[in-house]
């Protein structure tokens, strides 16, 4: 009799503590959305670079030559195409990664302190054949970008 | 817990050229199962990257960055022995900080 309500109230206490964690499972993320000041939403719900751009704080971006993308012309998996960036703009701050056909245009945004190389290397999916734009944000606060045109065989949504 | 990166931190001529394997399934929220049901978005949101506390390279990253992401990076000032911190945050809000000592 003691013991089977002994177990009762175990019962019940371990659905307690339960119930607790879960609660606090399900405030965390709310708290650490409001924490994460440093990813900006806007720029990666953008569906087209004059809007990624705007996201990001320009306008306008120019075409330069002092950019440069390497990659692959065919990548066969678009899960994992190797994306590497380099750019010769003075004090560039920012480089980002943007694929026009994605759902959302932009892959990446590398933000370049002094003493870092304005370069970087990463691996992207892309969703089909589609220009790919490097995005990047000079010492004056301009934006300047280049583009390349990469055939991907095999998507990389998955099934 | 998400399992650790792979850090590798060389000096290639006088930069030191990190470079991180990152185990994460980023999934992208495009993708559905087999009821057809929309799998969430899980993926890395923000990387930062420190040396003798300054920070060499911080990123934001959106859901098309790979599975199990790849970053290499350089920067100037580093010498063999200092050492390379790199922390990843994802959208649930997990964390995960790694370190590497430069060859």
């Amino acid at each position: 009799m003691n013991s089977s309500r002994r177990q009762v109230l175990k019962g019940v206490g371990g659905a307690g503590v339960l119930g607790l964690a879960m609660a606090a499972g399900l405030f965390r993320p709310g708290s650490a959305w409001a924490q994460q000041g440093g990813w900006n939403k806007q720029a990666f719900d953008s569906k087209s670079m004059a809007d990624a751009v705007k996201a990001l704080g320009g306008a306008q971006p120019v075409e330069s030559k002092d950019i440069t993308i390497t990659s692959p012309d065919i990548a066969e998996n678009g899960a994992v195409v190797p994306f590497t960036i380099a750019s010769r703009i003075p004090n560039t701050q920012n480089i980002a990664l943007l694929i026009e056909k994605n759902p959302n245009i932009l892959a990446a945004n590398f933000e370049i302190p002094q003493g870092t190389d304005p370069w970087v290397n990463t691996r992207v999916k892309m969703a089909q054949t589609s220009n790919v734009i490097a995005l990047v944000k000079g010492g004056d606060g301009k934006f300047y970008y280049a583009s390349k045109e990469v055939k991907v065989t095999l998507g990389g949504c998955g099934g | 817990m998400a399992d650790p990166m792979k850090i590798r931190a060389q000096m290639a001529g006088d930069k030191v050229e990190v470079r991180v394997l990152m185990a994460h399934e980023m999934e992208t929220g495009q993708r559905k199962d087999a009821s057809g049901k929309v799998i969430p978005a899980w993926f890395i949101q923000n990387v930062t990257a420190t040396w003798n506390g300054k920070t060499v390279m911080s990123a934001e990253w959106g859901t098309a960055v790979s599975k199990n992401p790849f970053l290499s990076f350089r920067f100037s000032g580093g010498k063999p022995g200092d050492k390379v911190q790199i922390t990843w945050t994802d959208n649930h809000g997990d964390k995960r900080t790694d370190e590497a000592t430069i060859a």
